[in-house]
Formats: structure tokens, C-alpha cells, sequence
């Protein structure tokens, strides 16, 4: 039977409970939600006045309604050394999704750890350190000393290249700006670590150089532009699983016409009508199914091109729009460059487009006519243009990225109402770090380093390379055979011994063995060959600001206390700092210790003024007190002024300008804002002042970027790309192709957050999703006597991997998507090592052949295999 | 993970215990405005109260009767699927009954006949009547709310309780 609570009441926030602000950690939309948080031997009640939402909850609530709390909404939790009811509840007032829950979002509450109920048991809650053959508890002070031994020994005998580094770098639970400065200031700042690499990569890399270096930073305009747009061009998402409330509350309204009236009343000069969509996607989707159901079929117009095809047909649309006249000639003289080179090297025909693509002639027309055709009246049409993973872990994501922004530009969607080229976003981000110019570009492939024999020691924060690379088979078996010797070393020597320990450490790392350090909230499927485990808190366990795809900032209130000994990520930096100024100055090296100072932050705060307040562009004007004044609407960033002051910086920084805004050295330091750019000689500094920081006045932020018609290169102008087509760029994906009979295309689940680190500690998604699904064709099923549930391995040259087959007639023949990044099934097994030549992976473009490995297992029997797709009542 | 020195696998009866702890601790704090001299043993859950819907005799094969349990106000759809399936009632082990009220947002559901599934024509959620009301795909944290069922000997059919907690309400049965 499929999983009940049996849940039939719920305690009531009573009228004083405590209330804080707290933003999603899990997806980038970062949906506002409130904590309720009382004694535990108190309660509130049903009367409005006896509860903490002022409403009548004595009979049964309407729909939409504010007061109701799933189970999944509740919890007892410790706060403050007690143990308090919890309630954590989507936000009606927030802008964002307006009291809409996700799946994952909406159990926020349950996902925590509580010794009460017994939720997320798994989590982290001392130091570990390999001990007698096992991982057992350690004090900070004994681990961290570890650690920074030999840290520093590796350093002394390979020089920085020898510490290999895996680090978040983005938003919500996956860093926050307090977290990526401190990881930032350690690596960039104290040392010049040059070979790093993010959560789902395997270097140090944006999934969007290629916009940037278009000078077109990729989250550029407002939540708000999807219920203005005439047209929505999306590519390679599916955001109704993967941006839920995003879609929801702001695209559908759109597609249903319901936004008329903001329309009108903002863009009064043009007619309206309710928004069409373009979906570009090898398969059928849930979003298309939604989109169907909501603006009818004849509004909503599916590219089913071949797997990769992209950068072919938005180079056909190119073409078409200027064939038409359909360009924004006076936008493209004012704020472009290089728009007749483009056009000249990547002319593609409709009908080329159409055969390597597999889209109609047809219907490649007709998409250039929905996103650029005048509206009546000559008034330009409105198109936002959206895209993700599928281009982003696609075939040759740097031109393909490219490609599309050429659509945006020429058609001056960008900067503009009802527009934007911006991608849709995984996680939130929050990326405050010092400069990484020193990694250089391409940057390092970690894991082929790793792979390779190379470095000695490897710190992880919260990366689970096991799950979430590719050429995962052979990262394991590298990985664990390195890391076991150094473990092996490790038990040949008394555990009490630190210097014989760390002795036969180095003995170890010198014949190939790797040390592994592993900072994470949960145990993880890399963490089982870590040497030292830290414990970590989580969002809402600390406070924590981050800032969605609309770059909207907001903290999260720390609402309840970290598990056991867990501490926030910048504070574990800071001891670690510490550890490794002691440990190099008593090893006689004072000038290397020096670099280490700095790091005397109490809390998260201090790391937060450290970093984000002073290096961020508009970061002098924000605070902790300012964000908890604003609540879950928070602001966009950047930050212009304050409401006090009104707005004294703004605009695009080219650093071309005398006087203009040019904050910190990073160039990626503005990931999903702007790409900073450096000033040119005599350009001069920053030209804002200092701002106070004590209140808690109202911060001035930025709607959209790109309002003023600049963009972000010296002579501010947006510089289209040459981006001719080159076929499956990857190499050896060709003959993977030739070889194989399945695409095995792959992605998220609604149910399942990013790797399943929390979900697959709740009964909830694992009782849904005991093994990872791949959808498969029915007929395909039937050739291969596949019954639905079917176990089946999923294998090629580069691994092997399993999967449960699910039936699904949205599927085309020969075309498989598997759930990615999966515990008991890792896609990343069956993936190439080939990347693009800025080492992004391409994830998208595998493939292989399926075999069955057995009948149903028994935890998925009771499971429904009907088709995910919803229909409109008939 | 070896290093982890604590059950990894929550399991079910963490759930069955907090369940219980919720509603015990509901209970107990319900009773303190009154006072009373001596405490009063909590139910641990509420009390039900047995609803006839029907009579196997009115059901027709996948045609859905409304129905509303334990109250008017919460609404659902009793149906004699056709099939046996786990948890059904009746001579042939193929009736069920579930709220039709979606559990994400509370909207209506309706009945799509083909494939015996719920749908919510508000944010497309679908839970499949076959199994136990599981949620197919969509955007609610727990499965749908099914009614417990009882058929006497002159088949009429009773609903006697609730598994999941239904949607709009604190407590299944409002006092």
C-alpha cells in the first residue's frame, strides 16, 4: 500500500509563537515560507484569536488556504537548547509563489533533524575520524588539528597544486553567501588553490561562459517578465519539476490569460493576449502537458528535435528573424557589436535545420514567427527566453548557450519588460568570493586528477562526486582504492600517535594514496572513503542569505539549532584557518602562517559583513538587519541605495567609466548578476560611500539588469557570437551514438531535491522512489519483455548502472530518461568522460543499451507505473 | 556509511511515534484551560465516527459515488474499481474510498475513468485509485487520504476511519 502517517491532528501555533523568515534551501526559486516555532508543552487553537495565523480554523478550510499545515509542515525540533513545536509553512505574502509548497519545499519541516520523531536520524552530528577501522567520534579541536597537519605537510612537499578541492559554490543549502566566502577566502585568498571544482562538474567552471562572455549575465531579468511576454521560448527545462512554483505562479497565470490586466496597465501601447509557449525538448514532459492543459494546444508549440540538435535550429530561428526583418535594428546599433559577422557564420537554412534537427520546416517557422513576427500594430513582440540543463549539460554548451542569446539579442529582448535570456536555475546561488582568475580557463579537471594519482590531500564540502559526475564508475573505483591505502596506513599505527599517524599519512600519500577531508550535514556515498568527516549546519540551523533566479535576496532566519556539534561551513573554515596558521607557525614558517589571519568571525554574521558587505557589488547596503526587515520579498540584487537615501549607484558596470561601480576583484564574483569587469586604467574605483549600517531601513534593488542598454564589456555593448554548428562536439559521443541503441536522456523527479542527500532519509520519497526510474517507451519494453518495475541495467563502455522501467508513451522510441543522480542508481556511471573545451560535461547526450537484471523487487511493488502526465477533464 | 555510527534508515515507526507524540501532545495541552482535578487518559488518536456511504448494490463498475466522511464538509468519491486491489472492501475486494480533496491546495479533484486516477485541475497532482491512493506525480508531501471501509451482511458499506491527515483540517475530526 502506498505510504500513509496516519497522521489525524495537528498541534496549532498558538498566537505568540515565535515567527521567522525562512527561504527554501532546496531549488533556485528559493519560494518564501514562514517558521512557527512554540514550546513544546504549549499549543494554540482553533479560534482566530487563539492562533498564531489569525484565522477561523474550526470548520473545514477553503482551497488556497492559509492556515493549513500538512504533516510534512510539522516538527519538534531543539531551538536553543528546547525542544519546540515547528511548523514551517509556505508564505502567502511572499512575491515569489504566494503560499504555493513544492513537493520538496513543503517538507522543510519534516526533513529536519529532531531526536523527538526521529527525522533525519542520518545526520551529521560530531567530527569522525578513521580510527581502529572505523569512523568514530573526535573532538573539533583533535579533527581540525588533523587536518591542517597534513594539509600543510602535502602543501610543503607538492606546493598547493597537491590539495585537490570539491566545493559547493551556490545558494540556499548548497553554500549561501556566508559559506562560499569563507570556502572562497580559505582557497583563493589564504592559498591560490587552482585545482577545485563545484558540486556537479568537475572543475572550477561557469555552465554559462558563454553568455558572460557575451557580456550578458545570466539571470537578468525579473519573476514578473514571464506573466508579461507575449512568448515564452523555453529549451531544455521542464520547469514544472524543476522550478515549480516559478512556473506556477507566474508563467501559467500567462498562459491562461489571466495577467491581461497587469499588461495593460504596464504596457499600455500594444495589444495583449494571453502568452504562447515554445518548449524545445526531445521528449514530451509534464510542463508541456500542463502548458497544454492551460492555453490549449494550439498556444503551446513542442520542438521534439534530436537529442543535442539545439544550437542547429536557434541558429535557423537566427537567420529566419533577420531574413524577415524581424530584428531590432535600433537595438541592435545602440547596444550590440559584431551583429553582421554572426549572422554571416552561423546563415543556416529552415530546411537544413529541419533534417538535423528532426522539427518540420514548418514548425521552425513558425516558432521564429511566435517569437519575433510584429504584433499588430508593429509593436515588438515580447519574448522571455528561458533555458537550462538540457542546454547547459548539452552538446557543445558553450555555442549552443551562444547561439540562443544571438535569438535575444536581435530580437532586443533583453533588459526590457516581458523579456530576458537567462537560464532557469538548479539550486539558488549565493557566490561571494574573492578573485579565481588564478584557476585559469579552461579550468583543471579535478576528477581527472584525482583519477590520475595526482595531489595528496582532497577537501570536500558538501559534494558528492559518487553521485553527481560523470565517468563516475571509474571516479569510484580510483577514488576508493586511493583513499584505502591511506586508511590501511592509518591502522598500521596506534590511532593515539598523531605524529605517527600523520607519518604514516604522508608515507601513504607519497606511494599514490589520498587523504580525504569531507565537510558535509548527511553521510554521503564519497564521505565512505573520507578520513575526517565534519559535521555541518544546514539553512534555517544558521542563518543564511542567498538569492534566487530573479537574484532575489533574503535570509533565512536560524529557526532551530544544528545537529549535536554540527557548526555553520564558515566557522568550520574559520577553525580550520586557525588550525593551519598554528600549524604552519610551529613548523617555523611565520610568513606562510600569517596568510591564514582573519578569520576571527564569532558568527555567521561576521562572515557575512567579511565577505558579501564588503566585496559584493551594492553589498555595502546590505545587512543582516536590513534583510530581516524585508522579509521573504527581500530585494534584487544589486543593491542600488537604500529607501532613506534613494538609489546612489546603479546601472551596468562595463568598467569603462570613470567613477563607476566596481566592486572586489572577482570576475566570476557576480555569478547570476553581472560578470564584473575589471576598471579600465584610470577608470577609478568604487564611486559609491560608505553606507551606515546599523538600521533597518528598506534596500533599493535592481527589476531587471540591462535597463539601461549597457552590457557587460568595456565599450558596453553585448557582442554577438559566431557559433557554427560542429555536430555531437564531445568526442566519442558520435560513435557512442553509432553504437548504442538507447538515448538515456536524464533529469529530475518532481518528489526528489537535487541527489536525494535528504530525501532518501524520508519515508515519504522512498517509498515512492526505492530505486531510480527510467522511463522507457512501452513498445521498447515489449521488445525487451520489460514488465513495468523491472529492474533493468542500464550499461555502456563507460559503466554500468540500474533502474526500475517505467512505462511512458511520451517517450519516443529508442529514447530513455533516467532519474539523475540517484543513490541506489547513478546515471553518472554510463557517462563519458568527454567534455566541452571549458570542461563542462555533457550529461544529456549518452547512450546504451538496457538489459532486464530481475522481476519487480519487492519495495516497488505496490508502486503505480500510470503515466505522470495530467489531462484537462473531459 | 561506515562512519556513521547511528541507524541511517529512520523506518516507519519513527513515524508511528511521532504521529502518536503529535496527537498525544495535542491532547494533553487541549485539557489545560479546564483544569480538570484528575488528568484524563488522552486517546491517542481521535475518535471516528462510522458513516454508512451506500450499499454494494448502488455501485456501478469505475462510475465514482460521491460520498463525505466522517463529515459534510469533507468530501470524496466511493468506487467499485473492478478489480481487487490491496485494501479493497466488498465480495470482490474492489471498493474504495478516497477525499477528493487535493491534499496540496485543497482543490476539487475529478475522477479520469480510463486510467482510474484522481486529478486536480489546479496544479495537475494525480493519485491512483488502484494503489492505495498513491500520488502518480504532483506536488502533495503525503498520499491521498484514504477512507477505511466496512461492508455488513446486508452490504451496506461503512467508512470507519482515516489514514492521512485531510486537507483544510487540524484535526480529521473537527470538534
Amino acid at each position: 500500500m502506498a505510504y500513509k502517517r496516519n497522521i489525524d491532528r495537528l498541534p496549532i501555533p498558538p498566537r505568540d509563537a515565535k515567527v521567522n523568515n525562512v527561504v527554501c534551501h532546496y531549488c533556485i526559486v528559493g519560494c518564501g515560507y514562514k517558521a512557527y516555532s512554540w514550546p513544546v508543552n504549549r499549543q494554540g487553537g482553533p479560534a482566530p484569536d487563539d492562533n498564531a495565523y489569525g484565522e477561523d480554523m474550526r470548520g473545514q478550510l477553503g482551497a488556497d488556504s492559509a492556515a493549513w499545515a500538512a504533516p510534512s509542515m510539522y516538527n519538534v525540533v531543539r531551538h536553543n537548547g528546547q525542544d519546540v513545536h515547528i511548523v514551517i509553512k509556505p508564505d502567502h505574502d511572499c512575491v515569489v509563489n504566494s503560499g504555493l509548497g513544492s513537493i520538496r519545499g513543503a517538507r522543510m519541516a519534516e526533513m529536519s533533524y529532531s531526536t523527538v520523531t526521529g527525522t533525519q536520524q542520518a545526520r551529521l552530528t560530531d567530527p569522525l575520524v578513521w580510527r581502529y577501522g572505523t569512523m568514530s567520534p573526535a573532538s573539533w579541536d583533535d579533527s581540525v588539528a588533523l587536518v591542517a597537519e597534513v594539509t600543510r605537510r602535502v602543501i610543503e612537499e607538492q606546493g598547493e597544486d597537491g590539495l585537490l578541492v570539491s566545493a559547493y559554490d551556490h545558494g540556499g543549502a548548497g553554500g549561501g553567501y556566508e559559506n562560499t566566502w569563507a570556502t572562497g577566502k580559505l582557497y583563493f585568498q589564504s592559498m591560490k588553490v587552482k585545482n577545485i571544482r563545484i558540486h556537479n562538474r568537475p572543475a572550477y567552471n561557469s555552465e554559462v561562459h558563454g553568455s558572460r562572455d557575451m557580456g550578458v549575465g545570466e539571470l537578468n531579468n525579473c519573476y514578473e517578465d514571464a506573466e508579461l511576454a507575449d512568448t515564452l521560448f523555453i529549451a531544455g527545462a521542464n520547469s514544472l519539476e524543476t522550478q515549480t512554483n516559478y512556473f506556477l505562479n507566474h508563467w501559467v497565470p500567462n498562459l491562461r490569460g489571466s495577467t491581461l490586466d497587469k499588461k495593460q496597465s504596464q504596457l499600455p501601447n500594444e495589444p495583449h493576449a494571453a502568452a504562447r509557449i515554445i518548449v524545445v525538448d526531445p521528449r514530451r514532459t509534464v510542463t508541456i502537458a500542463a502548458c497544454e492543459a492551460e492555453a490549449g494546444k494550439e498556444n503551446v508549440l513542442h520542438l521534439r528535435i534530436n537529442s543535442g540538435t539545439d544550437l542547429v535550429l536557434f541558429n535557423a530561428l537566427f537567420t529566419e528573424i533577420a531574413t524577415k526583418g524581424w530584428a531590432d535594428k535600433a537595438f541592435i546599433a545602440t547596444s550590440t557589436s559584431n551583429y553582421d559577422a554572426a549572422i554571416g557564420a552561423n546563415r543556416t537554412t529552415v530546411e537544413e535545420a529541419a533534417r538535423l534537427t528532426g522539427v518540420s520546416a514548418e514548425d521552425i517557422r513558425k516558432a521564429a514567427a511566435w517569437i519575433a513576427e510584429p504584433k499588430q500594430g508593429g509593436a515588438r513582440r515580447r519574448t522571455m527566453l528561458a533555458y537550462e540543463k538540457g542546454i547547459i549539460w548539452g552538446n557543445d554548451n558553450y555555442r549552443t548557450n551562444q547561439s540562443l542569446v544571438n535569438i535575444a539579442l536581435a530580437t532586443g529582448n533583453i533588459g526590457r519588460p516581458g523579456g530576458g535570456c537567462v537560464r532557469l536555475g538548479g539550486h539558488q546561488e549565493g557566490y561571494a568570493r574573492p578573485s579565481d582568475a588564478h584557476v585559469g580557463k579552461p579550468a583543471q579537471n579535478v576528477d581527472e586528477l584525482l583519477i590520475g594519482g595526482k595531489g595528496g590531500i582532497h577537501h570536500v564540502w558538501g559534494c558528492d562526486h559518487f553521485k553527481t559526475t560523470l565517468n563516475a564508475s571509474e571516479f569510484k573505483r580510483a577514488y576508493q582504492r586511493r583513499t584505502n591505502m591511506v586508511k590501511e596506513a592509518m591502522d598500521s599505527v596506534p590511532a593515539g600517535d598523531r605524529a605517527a599517524q600523520v607519518e604514516a599519512i604522508m608515507k601513504a600519500i607519497r606511494a599514490g594514496g589520498l587523504f580525504s577531508v569531507d565537510v558535509d550535514i548527511v553521510p554521503t556515498q564519497i564521505g565512505s572513503c573520507a578520513h575526517v568527516v565534519l559535521p555541518a549546519a544546514t539553512s534555517g540551523e544558521m542563518n543564511l542569505t542567498s538569492m534566487n533566479g530573479e537574484r532575489r535576496m533574503r535570509l533565512t532566519e536560524r529557526y532551530m539549532d544544528p545537529p549535536g556539534n554540527a557548526m555553520p561551513d564558515c566557522l568550520i573554515v574559520a577553525r580550520l584557518a586557525q588550525a593551519l596558521e598554528r600549524s604552519f607557525r610551529t613548523a617555523g614558517n611565520a610568513a606562510v602562517a600569517d596568510r591564514f589571519r582573519g578569520y576571527d568571525w564569532k558568527t555567521e554574521e561576521d562572515a557575512f559583513m567579511d565577505g558579501y558587505h564588503q566585496h559584493e557589488k551594492g553589498g555595502e547596503f546590505v545587512t543582516y538587519a536590513r534583510l530581516r526587515a524585508m522579509g521573504t520579498n527581500g530585494f534584487q540584487e544589486p543593491a542600488v541605495g537604500l529607501e532613506t537615501t534613494g538609489a546612489v549607484a546603479g546601472g551596468t558596470t562595463t568598467g569603462a567609466s570613470p567613477g563607476m561601480v566596481v566592486q572586489g576583484p572577482g570576475i566570476e564574483g557576480a555569478r547570476g548578476r553581472e560578470p564584473v569587469q575589471q576598471a579600465a586604467p584610470g577608470a577609478g574605483a568604487t564611486g559609491t560611500p560608505a553606507a551606515t549600517t546599523g538600521g533597518s531601513e528598506r534596500i533599493l534593488g535592481t527589476k531587471r539588469l540591462y535597463a539601461d542598454g549597457k552590457f557587460n564589456r568595456p565599450d558596453g555593448k553585448a557582442v554577438f557570437a559566431a557559433t557554427p554548428w560542429r555536430g555531437l562536439q564531445a568526442q566519442g559521443k558520435q560513435a557512442e551514438k553509432d553504437s548504442q541503441r538507447f538515448l538515456v536522456n536524464n533529469g529530475r523527479a518532481n518528489h526528489v531535491w537535487q541527489s536525494a542527500y535528504l530525501d532518501q532519509h524520508n519515508d515519504f520519497v522512498r517509498d515512492r522512489f526505492p530505486y531510480p526510474y527510467i522511463g522507457m517507451n512501452p513498445d521498447d519494453m515489449g521488445e525487451l519483455a520489460l514488465k513495468p518495475g523491472d529492474l533493468v541495467e542500464v550499461f555502456n563502455g563507460n559503466g554500468a548502472t540500474q533502474a526500475v522501467a517505467w512505462p511512458e508513451g511520451g517517450l519516443g522510441r529508442n529514447q530513455t530518461f533516467m532519474l539523475f543522480g540517484y543513490p541506489t542508481g547513478v546515471q553518472g556511471n554510463v557517462v563519458s568522460k568527454a567534455t566541452n573545451e571549458l570542461v563542462i560535461p555533457n550529461y544529456k547526450q549518452t547512450w546504451a543499451n538496457i538489459r532486464k537484471l530481475s522481476d519487480a523487487p519487492e519495495a516497488v511493488r505496490h508502486l503505480s507505473w500510470k503515466t505522470q502526465e495530467y489531462r484537462a477533464q473531459t | 556509511m561506515s562512519g556513521c555510527n547511528k541507524l541511517t534508515e529512520s523506518g516507519r515507526r519513527f513515524f508511528l511515534g511521532r504521529g502518536a507524540l503529535a496527537v498525544a501532545g495535542a491532547a494533553a495541552a487541549s485539557t489545560v484551560p479546564q483544569a480538570p482535578a484528575k488528568a484524563t487518559p488522552a486517546l491517542a488518536r481521535v475518535a471516528y465516527p462510522v458513516s454508512r456511504l451506500g450499499n454494494m448494490r448502488d455501485l456501478k463498475v469505475n462510475e465514482p459515488m460521491d460520498i463525505s466522511y466522517p463529515d459534510a464538509d469533507s468530501t470524496g468519491v466511493l468506487i467499485k474499481l473492478g478489480t481487487r486491489v490491496e485494501g479493497g472492501v466488498g465480495p470482490d475486494g474492489d471498493v474504495v474510498a478516497f477525499s477528493n480533496l487535493c491534499p496540496h491546495k485543497g482543490y476539487p479533484m475529478f475522477y479520469q475513468a480510463d486510467d482510474r486516477t484522481l486529478n486536480c485541475p489546479g496544479h495537475y497532482s494525480r493519485f491512483d485509485c488502484e494503489k492505495g491512493g498513491l500520488q502518480v506525480w504532483g506536488h502533495a508531501t503525503q498520499n491521498l487520504a484514504q477512507f477505511r471501509l466496512r461492508v455488513d451482511a446486508g452490504g451496506d458499506i461503512h467508512a470507519e476511519g482515516v489514514d492521512e491527515l485531510l486537507y483544510g483540517r487540524h484535526s480529521n475530526v473537527l470538534a
